[in-house]
């Protein structure tokens, strides 16, 4: 009988991503709740040394697939071996990270499966016996909540809406290698381009700092990138920016661009257009500046300055390095 | 080339949802219903491809009600050859699998060399359709393309993933997802238009297309629906006019940003 938690995990250069952790904690709870073993899939090349990292988050079980083809992500292969990892475990819930993987690795592997899969979810809990599920629909405006009727099923969750921490006493860790066949399907050649300067994205950012139509023009997006630098932030846009192209759509944020839950969202010169405000209401903070006293964003922000941002950014600029000082 | 471009009809985005009585749907009452946005940009690539080629075929599926029907010209008046629609009045309630293992049939039956998606349906939100058809297919998928290349039974693609681009190389036949920016959507000509009015739309039950029954309609959906909330409202913000003093402006947000947000 199914029993038990298997969290997939995603790691980039030998490095779990934070989306990993945090999938691990809610893979702690859920096995504390529903009774049963957390499971963790660790999958790439020279990754075994991972295994510790999943111990001290809870992990009572280690299944590894190491292989030096395994370097890159590759989906056909990786998904085969989410279901024979499945079959080993006969876990009642599987957990992914819903990145760009996790967004492609739990459908693919559901399909194979025949399981139940819900996306991009931003709670869970169990309940009598069930897995109750919250998610975000229309890119926020909404939620839906579903309710599981039968064991397995998979969830992927949203970046930074789950804590990570480490469990009170490591788990068992005991490590179960899965064997690697390189599926017919994956691609002949992958190659990774990295962004200059190591620039955040969005969907990962906790600070995202983001401009919209009263910047006035690209020239104007440096004042702004000195603050998303001095906060840490990742640059963010609005649809309407993007479309005038004054930035690359990776930025944009909203219905037709990116869903994000950072800890604090900086809006500065825009108005919160319904499909903007749709993607980034779940932010923890909100921040607004913007010179129209109406503007809609400031019916969703917890600090709004209302005011001309060519003054107020320059002199926010200063006042943070003062308040660092 | 014959390519299939599975689309949805959405409602469109700038809408302000409101609940149904129901409390398990939303009151689309009024609402314009559009080809979801992603959608184009997939029918958009599948057109440049077969005028670029200068043969090949565009076939636009929708697993929808006789509504959707709309969209289907819609993609038909931008240029697509053919139409399918999966009669979803007959399985309501269908969720992702069901509804991609319907497409699955349809695309194992005719001549298929590539399936552009769009990469997520706006509203569901759920992106699933693209990665399980290519699961269910066994056929290599690339999700949010932002530039394709196509060579000789093969392609290029480029997309993002988190904080870096990447290259894939494969095979075709594939699936493929499109991200926005993959190109630019024609809006469809007056004749277009016209002829798409025309068009004849090939019309499919659920129960001829051999999926197993147990999968289809409400009743075989992995999850249970149980309702629909609206977001919880944000508690009354600090709103500071910045007027003829910004710098006082911004150090009380520097302030609330050390003591209160805690990021500096």
């Amino acid at each position: 009988m199914a029993e038990g938690i298997l969290v997939v995990l995603e790691q980039r250069k030998g490095q779990l991503k934070p989306q990993s952790m945090q999938a691990l904690t809610l893979g702690r709870v859920l096995a504390g709740d529903l009774g049963g073993k957390l499971s963790a899939l660790l999958i790439g090349s020279g990754v075994s040394g991972l295994a510790e990292q999943c111990k001290a988050y809870g992990a009572d079980k280690i299944y590894v697939a190491d292989d030096p083809g395994l370097e890159h992500y590759v989906n056909a292969t990786y998904a085969d071996i989410v279901a024979k990892a499945v079959k080993e475990a006969d876990p009642q819930v599987i957990i992914l990270p819903a990145t760009v993987m996790g967004r492609e690795l739990g459908p693919m592997s559901a399909a194979r499966i025949g399981c139940g899969i819900c996306t991009d979810i931003t709670a869970v809990g169990v309940d009598g016996g069930a897995l109750a599920i919250r998610k975000p629909i229309f890119a926020g405006k909404c939620f839906a909540n579903f309710r599981s009727k039968s064991y397995p099923v998979m969830i992927s969750i949203r970046p930074n809406v789950f804590a990570a921490s480490e469990a009170d006493s490591p788990g068992a860790g005991e490590v179960a290698a899965i064997a690697v066949e390189a599926s017919p399907a994956d691609p002949k050649e992958v190659s990774l381009v990295e962004s200059e300067s190591g620039e955040l994205d969005v969907a990962e950012a906790s600070i995202i700092v983001s401009g919209g139509r009263g910047m006035k023009g690209p020239e104007n997006f440096a004042i702004l990138q000195e603050l998303a630098a001095q906060l840490g932030a990742a640059l963010g846009a609005s649809r309407a920016v993007v479309d005038a192209g004054w930035i690359e759509h990776k930025h944009q944020v909203g219905q037709t661009g990116k869903t994000v839950s950072p800890n604090l969202y900086i809006a500065v010169g825009i108005s919160g257009a319904i499909q903007h405000l749709a993607g980034m209401s779940s932010s923890k903070l909100i921040v607004a500046i913007n010179k129209d006293p109406d503007a809609p964003i400031f019916q969703h922000c917890d600090f709004g300055i209302v005011g001309d941002l060519f003054k107020v950014l320059p002199e926010l600029n200063e006042a943070i390095k003062e308040a660092r000082s | 080339m014959n390519i299939i471009v599975p689309i949805k009809q959405v409602p469109e985005t700038e809408i302000r949802v409101k609940m149904a009585a129901d409390g398990r749907s939303l009151d689309l009452t009024g609402v314009k219903m559009v080809v979801n946005p992603f959608d184009e940009f997939a029918i958009e690539e599948a057109l440049q491809i077969k005028e670029k080629l200068g043969e090949g075929s565009v076939t636009v599926v929708t697993v929808g009600d006789s509504g959707s029907t709309q969209a289907l010209r819609t993609a038909l008046a931008m240029g697509a050859d053919a139409a399918v629609r999966v009669k979803l009045e007959e399985a309501p309630g269908s969720d992702s699998l069901a509804i991609t293992s319907m497409l699955a049939s349809i695309i194992k039956d005719r001549p298929c060399d590539l399936v552009l998606c769009g990469k997520m349906a706006v509203g569901s939100d759920q992106s699933q359709v693209p990665a399980m058809l290519a699961g269910l297919l066994g056929w290599p998928l690339v999700t949010v393309v932002g530039k394709l290349e196509l060579g000789d039974g093969s392609f290029t693609a480029q997309h993002q993933i988190e904080g870096m681009g990447e290259v894939v190389k494969a095979s075709l036949p594939a699936v493929i997802s499109a991200e926005k920016g993959l190109n630019e959507p024609r809006y469809p000509s007056l004749k277009g238009i016209m002829a798409a009015k025309r068009a004849q739309i090939e019309e499919i039950s659920p129960a001829e297309l051999g999926v197993d029954a147990a999968i289809l309609g409400e009743d075989g959906a992995a999850l249970e629906l149980v309702g629909i909330e609206m977001p919880p409202e944000r508690g009354e913000g600090i709103t500071v006019d910045a007027g003829d003093d910004p710098a006082s402006a911004a150090r009380q947000l520097a302030d609330w940003l050390k003591n209160h947000a805690k990021v500096i």
